[in-house]
């Protein structure tokens, strides 16, 4: 990881290309991500975790060498000798060998079944021996991570995704003793023994035995556990193997000596990352790594950086717990204070480090709740705004928090992956006029690597004057998620109520509109053009038909799942020959005909309604297609019935009006050939089960789904997309995608999964009753039309002459079909009134 | 000045627009929430498509608007001007209600 950021910052600094680089990888990966590596056993895979940015390697003198490792130094020569037999010339050297699990020497830990946790292959290899447990071992799985450090928590928690109970040991009395203290961690064991986590403390593994298929442990105390597998998670040590071989100087405990450019005891040779020994000290967080692979790069463009002092603070998510550190966390400067907060009701811990007087933050622990983390690490050594006890109270509101984002000083850093000061922040938001912070995202790479300072780049984006207004429009101040709740709870079923009483003057807009449209429709209050709701909606809606740019509309039936019959095909083959319609397929499996004007969607509509067709809704923000492949009926891996289970689905949620469009998808084994993982909704087949994936986008911002739920029954799956599906309808801004709407939740994935599994806000029952009247109350809303002759009415391109076809809509041939004619741009043209 | 006979008012739904063919040139005609008419050039000066007859109508501060269906530039009812974009603009027409018959003059 540290060597990627180096050949990435080098890369940015050296507009020049005076350095052509060569990186040799021991690991067949390009870069990945360890600091997520568990989200490998979560549905990510090696791509998700890839680092290494398109276009960083293969032209421009940088090249990467994969599987391939650096076995030998020449320092005289100046060469490198790689393990492909390759010799590489250096004019700098950069060693960035990181470092290598301990196993600590116990009788039986080379035994089979016993694993460290650092490389997607020992993940790999960990998953492949969960499986081989879940064959042989009747009743509960069991793991043992030795290591109750922050690896080790990681390490529990894969196992747990891998379906093993884990069991953690840790020698010292409590839980992550680098970073949190005993208050604290007292609150971590709690909170990580409710997710049934054992936790054993103050002792260590003595022994392990092979035991028929499994493995026995005994504890020092005395303890056996039952085991199918057993992580060593016991911390790491640098590796300077390479570095001692070539008589580099390394430290007394490991660790490549370098200065604070560094530099090693060779002037052309340097180090970074864990592998490298930098004041003193050896680091095993990526941030001093970074930060060390920064000043490099600018040393090696001719700079002076210097490395100062490490920040090895922490805010992370360790089993769904959030746990921060920063700092001197443990206190260890004379004299320093420690004022505490710790409230087990609340689940939360909160410990400030401050200097004698109480004036200056030395550092701090948050376990439970870490939302002040942001604001609190970059106060650290600075005076504090206010009486540490209010800094971190419990209080209502988020008085605390924006206090201490308005109080940082200038030059505080805000974002510690990148360095990113508060000025920096600042300055960007108002010389690019930035109103979000995804474009602060964009113009200085804040929030961008670990994301915890988000919170602190809303704090100054409103801080900074930029009004970031939730309001709908300016007809009503509220959000969509309130006018939804509004209507919702105020029974109100038409837009004239809802802005009577709620508006906040006006009549409404094209923004307004289409949205209180959206959420009357969610709510089942009738036809999208009955009543007053015909003036609500914009043309797709009105029309129910896709608007073209030269004013004709598309026509898209619905095809569930896919799935059509040669009968069908043929209608649809026919009907738009004979109204000459364009005919394309779309990525939704179905097929759209262009080019109709608006008289003549009723009738052709009426041919596909008789031949069994319904709307499919492409003109609304409401479930699209749900995509599948031909699953275990036909395909020779397929493992589930996803074609059928994509109809079911399809016909389940059609016709469900949403903030915007929701698109499914039903993958029939993990081979993905639906591609449900870029769908809003996606379902993977799996042996034991379906897979659910929530949130995936492809579009302006692709965006992987996350698996929300594993190996369930189809019953269990439907009631968790049912919930999602409303869930989101109640709750998400308008026209944002279920990709934006869930990064957007605080508390990400598993926040989503308490409410949709565990019904932690106690609407679980709402939101089912709600689809539940969505599937019983669904019409064909082109059915309803065609029966309908005021609706019918509507369907002419003049008032005054209804029979007449619109006469600037005309078509031109291309590849045996029509396309519109380029349209005559108007004049400009004198007001005449 | 001459009026052409369109339509009957109750044919016109409120805060929505019907196009009409005058002559060869079309013209969007619109009934607000007040009760109140206006007529526009139908044809959306961005893309040269005839579909303003079919935007969303509504207010901006006190100004009676119509969004172009399309790429949603907002214009007002009174004089044809483009809110968005102050190069733009479309014709205006005048247009009455007399016994129940709405009548514009282009």
């Amino acid at each position: 990881m540290v060597g990627q950021r180096l050949v990435e910052a080098v890369r940015d600094r050296d507009g020049e290309r005076r350095w052509r680089v060569t990186v040799l990888s021991e690991e067949p990966q390009r870069a990945y991500d360890r600091v997520n590596l568990s989200s490998y056993l979560d549905g990510a895979t090696a791509e998700d975790l890839d680092l290494v940015p398109g276009g960083c390697y293969g032209a421009d003198g940088y090249e990467l060498h994969l599987a391939e490792a650096a076995t030998a130094i020449d320092r005289t020569a100046r060469t490198v000798t790689s393990s492909g037999g390759r010799i590489i010339s250096y004019d700098a050297l950069v060693l960035a060998t990181g470092s290598s699990p301990f196993v600590p020497p116990i009788p039986g830990a080379g035994l089979p079944g016993c694993f460290t946790y650092r490389t997607l292959d020992d993940l790999d290899a960990i998953r492949a021996a969960a499986h081989r447990a879940a064959a042989t071992t009747k009743g509960r799985r069991a793991g043992l991570v030795v290591g109750g450090g922050l690896l080790g928590l990681e390490a529990a928690r894969a196992l747990r995704l891998l379906g093993l109970s884990p069991h953690v040991v840790e020698l010292a009395p409590r839980l992550m003793p680098l970073q949190v203290d005993e208050g604290g961690g007292a609150l971590l064991r709690m909170m990580i023994e409710e997710l049934n986590v054992t936790v054993r403390l103050g002792t260590s593994v003595a022994a392990i035995e092979p035991d028929g298929s499994r493995l026995l442990a005994t504890l020092a105390d005395g303890t056996e556990l039952d085991l199918d597998i057993v992580v060593f998670a016991a911390g790491v040590r640098p590796r300077d193997q390479l570095a001692r071989e070539a008589g580099l100087t390394v430290g007394q405990r490991g660790g490549i000596v370098v200065d604070d450019g560094c530099r090693t005891s060779d002037r052309d040779i340097y180090a970074v990352g864990e592998c490298a020994r930098i004041g003193g000290q050896v680091h095993g967080l990526v941030a001093p790594g970074y930060a060390m692979a920064e000043v490099l790069a600018d040393r090696l463009t001719g700079g002076t950086a210097s490395y100062t002092a490490a920040d090895a603070s922490t805010k992370l998510k360790l089993l769904g717990v959030d746990v921060a550190s920063f700092g001197d966390a443990l206190a260890s400067a004379e004299g320093a204070l420690e004022v505490t907060v710790n409230d087990p009701v609340t689940r939360s811990y909160s410990k400030l480090v401050v200097s004698g007087d109480a004036k200056t933050l030395l550092g701090g622990v948050l376990v439970g709740d870490a939302s002040k983390y942001a604001l609190l690490r970059p106060l650290v050594g600075r005076p504090l705004p206010g009486d540490p006890v209010t800094m971190i109270a419990p209080v209502g509101g988020d008085s605390a928090s924006g206090q201490g984002a308005g109080a940082l000083p200038g030059d505080a850093q805000v974002c510690s992956c990148y360095g990113v000061t508060k000025d920096a922040i600042c300055g960007v938001i108002s010389g690019q006029s930035l109103t979000d912070v995804a474009g602060i995202k964009s113009c200085t790479r804040a929030g961008t690597g670990c994301g915890s300072c988000l919170p602190a780049l809303k704090t100054l984006l409103a801080q900074s004057g930029v009004a970031v207004s939730a309001a709908l429009c300016e007809h009503f101040r509220q959000t969509r998620a309130e006018l939804f709740e509004l209507a919702r709870a105020g029974r109100i079923a038409t837009f004239t109520e809802l802005i009577d009483r709620h508006g906040a003057g006006g009549r409404g807009c094209d923004i307004c509109k289409p949205a209180v449209a959206s959420i009357l429709a969610s709510l089942g209050r009738g036809h999208v053009l009955d009543g007053e709701q015909a003036a609500l909606q914009d043309t797709n809606d009105h029309f129910l038909a896709n608007i073209q740019r030269n004013g004709s509309y598309s026509v898209v039936p619905r095809v569930p799942g896919g799935e059509i019959t040669p009968d069908k095909l043929i209608v649809l083959g026919e009907v738009a020959r004979d109204f000459s319609l364009y005919t394309k397929i779309t990525g939704g499996q179905r097929i759209d005909l262009l080019g109709a004007r608006v008289e003549q969607l009723p009738a052709i509509w009426r041919r596909l309604v008789d031949a069994g067709f319904e709307s499919g809704h492409a003109y609304g923000k409401a479930v699209r297609t749900v995509k599948s492949c031909v699953g275990s009926t036909w395909c020779r891996y397929g493992v589930q019935d996803s074609a059928s289970l994509a109809v079911e689905l399809e016909l389940r949620y059609r016709g469900i009006r949403s903030p915007h469009k929701i698109k499914a998808g039903v993958s029939g084994c993990a081979r993905e050939c639906a591609e449900a993982q870029s769908k809003d909704i996606g379902v993977i087949a799996a042996d034991n089960g379906w897979n659910l994936f929530v949130g995936g986008n492809g579009g302006f911002r692709p965006r992987h789904a996350d698996l929300l739920l594993s190996g369930v029954d189809t019953p269990a799956l439907i009631r968790a997309i049912d919930r999602f599906i409303m869930f989101y309808i109640r709750t998400a801004d308008r026209l944002q995608r279920t990709a934006t709407w869930f990064e957007s939740l605080e508390g990400g994935l598993d926040y989503l999964r308490s409410v949709i599994v565990d019904d932690s806000l106690g609407i679980g029952a709402e939101l089912d009753a709600a689809m539940a009247r969505h599937v019983s109350a669904y019409q064909d809303e082109w059915a309803a039309v065609l029966a309908d002759p005021a609706k019918l009415r509507r369907f002419v391109s003049f008032v005054n002459a209804p029979g007449t076809p619109d006469p600037s809509i005309a078509f031109v041939a291309e590849r045996g079909q029509p396309r519109p004619a380029d349209l005559p741009m108007p004049r400009p043209l004198a007001v005449t009134r | 000045m001459t009026w052409t006979p369109v339509c009957r008012y109750d044919d016109l739904l409120p805060e929505r627009g019907v196009a009409a063919l005058i002559g060869a040139g079309q013209v969007a005609l619109f009934r607000t929430f007040d009760g109140s008419l206006y007529a526009i050039g139908n044809q959306d000066p961005f893309t040269g498509a005839c579909v303003l007859s079919r935007g969303i109508v509504g207010t901006r501060g006190d100004v009676p608007t119509v969004a172009s269906p399309l790429l949603k530039q907002v214009f007002d009812l009174r004089t044809g001007n483009c809110l968005d974009d102050e190069t733009a603009s479309v014709p205006v027409f005048a247009v009455r209600e007399r016994a129940g018959q709405v009548e514009v003059s282009a």
